[in-house]
């Protein structure tokens, strides 16, 4: 059964269509990952799929309830992790959850019997009774992902969880997600980190000025999309190589600023020559997701 | 969902008001302070140094007079500033309503919520200035005082319902400044609140009837000095009118602003 089926979704403000004809599908029990530069339409599509904004075209169910008119139906068993931190100030770490419960319509006893296990979950155990302006800013992103576990949902979206957070912070959230897949929850998460995609995502669809540009295991896309091998050189003369052999020896190059990206399904010549050229600092690694997201979505600031 | 349709009213503001209750609770002291302190040095200060030198004002004791308007006047700070100041930091500042907006609630029970949560705040500043009367002896009929508390929370409903319209474009707290200045300073004066309407010129007599404080007024000085006000149906209607109609035109606005 897919959790979300949306078909065709359209969204446009005056003269701009954020979302431009997206389909987009999860299927229960896993982790999808809407990929996308700033302003791609990530934020919009989430709150078309939320009920919280109208598609002008398209269809929308969220656990076979249509939406958005049984969009609160949906809701009641969706959870928010959004992107800005939007805690209430004034609560402490344990008010904050039995506010928000009380919002699902949950009984103040039956929230208070869920919160040490969300706090629990959130590493958060002994500070029930912390006032949130003295969390740190990875504190504050699990208890956000605490909140949204409160209504035990079905379906979770995740807008950008990590973002802001210390890679220790991050690890922590990874590990609360994965375990929450092993639940059986499905997870739509929207990101700019593509190691985070890579490391949490069973699908991935990639979406630049609202249209959907790429589907597929993120392994798929590497494999699909890209030249296995790159090389990465750092120099004044990187440019100068890049003009005389890089077009020679490898499938694709890149500059950007002083760097040169080689993208090539073999690498041993160009390795050979770079050999000899101890002024040219280099790095050789496999393709990622980052390369195949930069390829799509090309290396232009989208401010 | 067509901007400017009709409230849908239902019971699901109950956890957004008990929300505002909780923080409440929690800065119970300073709020009350804040919201108190104010209007009652206002009227002790006006009342016992002004009305000195004052015979009876209005068929009354001056402080009498002063209390009764007073008590209007609190009341609709109370509400305003609520709804202003504090519901535009939940709205724009905390982004409480996008975290209340994720989970079943929908938009309508939000603003109901903070709608009825600022009339009910109001009507503490109704009772408090009520207190104050009774310590001095300044009602005639006690029991009939009483009415007095659901006055407060429906002229709390009038001004929150247009406050939360001035909220709801506001782009930053500044903004709130030409409300004051355009709106409730002018009410303030203009209503009866410190002097008996009928001491203004007729044009401005004829502004002053059309202020929504004056119907608060006009229903709370009868009711101090112990009689049943005249054309009270009609007063009560259009404070509800107005908070009604500020009421829906908020909820049209905050729908464009937030949920498009």
């Amino acid at each position: 059964m897919s959790v979300v089926a949306a078909q065709g979704l359209k969204k446009t403000y005056g003269p701009h269509t954020v979302v431009d004809g997206l389909d987009l599908t999860l299927a229960a029990g896993t982790c999808h990952g809407l990929l996308g530069p700033n302003g791609a339409g990530k934020t919009t599509t989430l709150k078309m799929l939320l009920g919280l904004i109208a598609p002008e075209a398209g269809d929308i169910r969220v656990l076979d309830l249509p939406v958005p008119s049984l969009a609160r139906q949906a809701r009641l068993r969706i959870g928010v992790v959004p992107q800005m931190d939007n805690l209430d100030p004034d609560f402490t770490v344990a008010e904050n959850l039995l506010a928000y419960g009380r919002y699902f319509g949950l009984k103040d006893n039956e929230i208070k019997q869920r919160i040490p296990a969300l706090l629990e979950f959130a590493g958060l155990a002994s500070r029930a009774d912390t006032r949130i302006q003295t969390l740190s800013g990875g504190m504050k992103r699990r208890l956000t992902l605490a909140r949204a576990l409160v209504n035990d949902p079905d379906v979770l979206f995740l807008d950008e969880p990590t973002t802001g957070l210390d890679p220790q912070a991050r690890h922590v959230i990874w590990q609360g997600l994965r375990k929450l897949l092993s639940q059986g929850k499905t997870i739509l998460l929207t990101t700019h980190f593509m190691d985070e995609a890579e490391r949490l995502c069973n699908e991935l669809t990639v979406i630049d000025h609202g249209k959907a540009i790429a589907r597929g295991s993120p392994r798929e896309l590497i494999a699909n999309l890209i030249e296995p091998d790159v090389l990465e050189i750092y120099c004044e003369e990187a440019s100068g190589w890049g003009q005389e052999q890089a077009a020679r020896l490898c499938d694709r190059y890149e500059q950007a600023g002083e760097t040169l990206f080689c993208y090539t399904r073999n690498p041993a010549p160009a390795l050979e020559t770079l050999a000899g050229q101890c002024a040219l600092r280099y790095l050789h690694r496999p393709a990622n997701l980052e390369d195949v997201f930069l390829k799509l979505t090309g290396r232009e600031l989208r401010d | 969902m067509f901007t400017f349709a009709l409230p849908r009213f239902s019971l699901r503001f109950v956890p957004v008001w008990r929300r505002n209750f909780l923080v409440w609770k929690k800065l119970a002291i300073p709020s009350m302070l804040g919201n108190l302190a104010d209007p009652m040095f206002y009227m002790l200060g006006l009342g016992f140094g002004l009305g000195s030198l004052l015979p009876d004002v209005g068929g009354m004791p001056y402080l009498t007079f002063l209390g009764a308007g007073t008590v209007a006047y609190s009341t609709m700070n109370s509400a305003t500033f609520e709804t202003l100041y504090s519901g535009f930091s939940r709205m724009h500042v905390q982004k409480t309503w996008e975290a209340i907006l994720n989970t079943p609630l929908e938009l309508d029970d939000v603003l109901v919520g903070e709608w009825l949560w600022a009339a009910s705040k109001s009507v503490l500043s109704g009772l408090a200035i009520l207190a104050v009367i009774w310590a001095l002896g300044l009602q005639a009929d006690w029991a009939l005082t009483l009415w007095i508390i659901p006055l407060a929370f429906v002229i709390g409903l009038c001004f929150s319902g247009m406050g939360l319209v001035m909220t709801s474009i506001s782009p930053n707290y500044d903004f709130f400044l030409y409300y004051f200045t355009l709106a409730i300073t002018p009410m303030v004066l203009l209503c009866g609140v410190f002097y008996p309407v009928s001491q203004l010129p007729p044009l401005l007599q004829t502004i002053s009837a059309w202020l929504p404080l004056s119907h608060a007024v006009e229903l709370a000085r009868p009711i101090i000095r112990g009689a049943i006000p005249s054309n009270w149906a009609f007063h009560i209607f259009s404070l509800l009118a107005w908070g009604f109609a500020g009421f829906w035109l908020a909820l049209g606005l905050t729908r464009r602003r937030l949920l498009q």
